[in-house]
């Protein structure tokens, strides 16, 4: 019972979100500012969920270093994103670093 | 629904191409939810019934942690709140686009709006020429995403239960992959950069606010930034183009 109302509120809670604006467009104009605003959101929202995500692996302490794969490939990612332009080779060459950093962390290698 | 006209056909297989490369992102990371979830005390029915109905991956996964931690309901209907409150932003960015779709259009691709889909849609929406079926190409990205993103949970699930060491793979790392990659088309002009330098330092800054509300005050912070930055370098050669 207890998950069906965590699924039921999580739920309601991210479709009203993504809805609500909808039916009030038309009442409601978007000022120039606003929309200037809006064109910021993704790459600050994206940049927020995923810094934090590299730095701080297991959500609490700040790992800032070359044992950290989360942080290394987060690195190679961005890098092969920045130079290449290409999301599928920026994904899956991302993939490939964290694992290959991962490996070489196991083996004692770094 | 009549049948489908070539125009709009087109369209939707051109949103699944383009979501493609995000598709390989979310796999590992399907997986991953599906596979934590029992450990987390979420039933398979309550990990399958998230990705049916909630289908927003990193609430998901933020839900999956806090009920490790044994949050009540409340709490983390809440912390979604706060997590997705994103999704009202990328809304408001698609309202000039479907705010003239019906009504029953405006729901399906608003239930399916999550990052990887907003993300390709939105240069879709954006680019210039005037295409009818643009509907139709979000509708492609989001359904792909739906049924990949289902389909990986319970791959998850089962493989939870039979490879006993999968929870340390470290597969959680594709969706990181899969957000730095949607970054891409955003490296270009100093007010972008500006966005995002002062989103992340933030996010450092604000990383111990609970209910992860250093990702809504990170997130305001670098589109604060991406403004004044905006306003510093107009009258430098460096004018941001008009779309995103």
């Amino acid at each position: 019972m207890e998950t069906f109302y965590l699924v039921g509120a999580m739920a309601l809670v991210t479709f009203l979100i993504r809805y609500l604006l909808l039916p009030l467009s038309g009442r409601v104009e978007l000022s120039d500012g606003l929309r200037r605003a809006l064109r910021y959101v993704p790459p600050a929202v994206l940049t927020a969920i995923v810094v934090p995500f590299a730095l701080f692996p297991d959500g609490q302490h700040l790992q800032f270093s070359l044992a950290n794969p989360y942080l290394v490939g987060a690195g190679a990612t961005f890098a092969i994103g920045w130079l290449s332009r290409h999301l599928l080779l920026t994904i899956v060459g991302g993939m490939a670093c964290f694992w290959a950093w991962r490996a070489a962390l196991a083996m004692g290698w770094i | 629904m009549a049948t489908l006209s070539p125009s709009r056909r087109r369209s939707f297989y051109e949103g699944m191409r383009d979501t493609l490369p995000l598709i390989i992102g979310a796999i590992p990371f399907g997986i991953i939810f599906g596979t934590l979830s029992g450990g987390a005390g979420l039933s398979a029915a309550g990990a399958l019934g998230m990705s049916l109905f909630v289908f927003a991956g990193s609430a998901q996964f933020v839900a999956l942690g806090m009920l490790a931690n044994s949050a009540a309901w409340p709490l983390i209907a809440l912390t979604t709140l706060v997590v997705n409150f994103r999704h009202l932003l990328y809304t408001a960015t698609l309202l000039p686009y479907l705010q003239r779709l019906p009504r029953r259009w405006q729901a399906a691709l608003a239930f399916g709006l999550t990052d990887e889909t907003f993300a390709v849609a939105v240069r879709r929406w954006q680019a210039p020429g005037t295409r009818p079926d643009d509907h139709w190409y979000q509708l492609g990205s989001m359904l792909f995403m739906y049924v990949n993103w289902n389909l990986c949970t319970i791959v998850g699930l089962v493989a939870g239960r039979l490879l006993a060491g999968i929870a340390d793979w470290g597969l959680d790392f594709a969706m990181l992959a899969a957000f730095i990659g949607m970054l891409i088309p955003y490296l270009k002009d100093r007010p972008n950069y500006a966005a995002m330098l002062a989103a992340g330092a933030s996010a450092i800054v604000f990383q111990g606010l609970p209910h992860k509300l250093g990702l809504l005050a990170a997130s305001l912070i670098g589109v604060g930034a991406g403004l004044l930055a905006e306003r510093w370098v107009s009258t430098t050669d460096d004018t941001p183009s008009p779309e995103a």
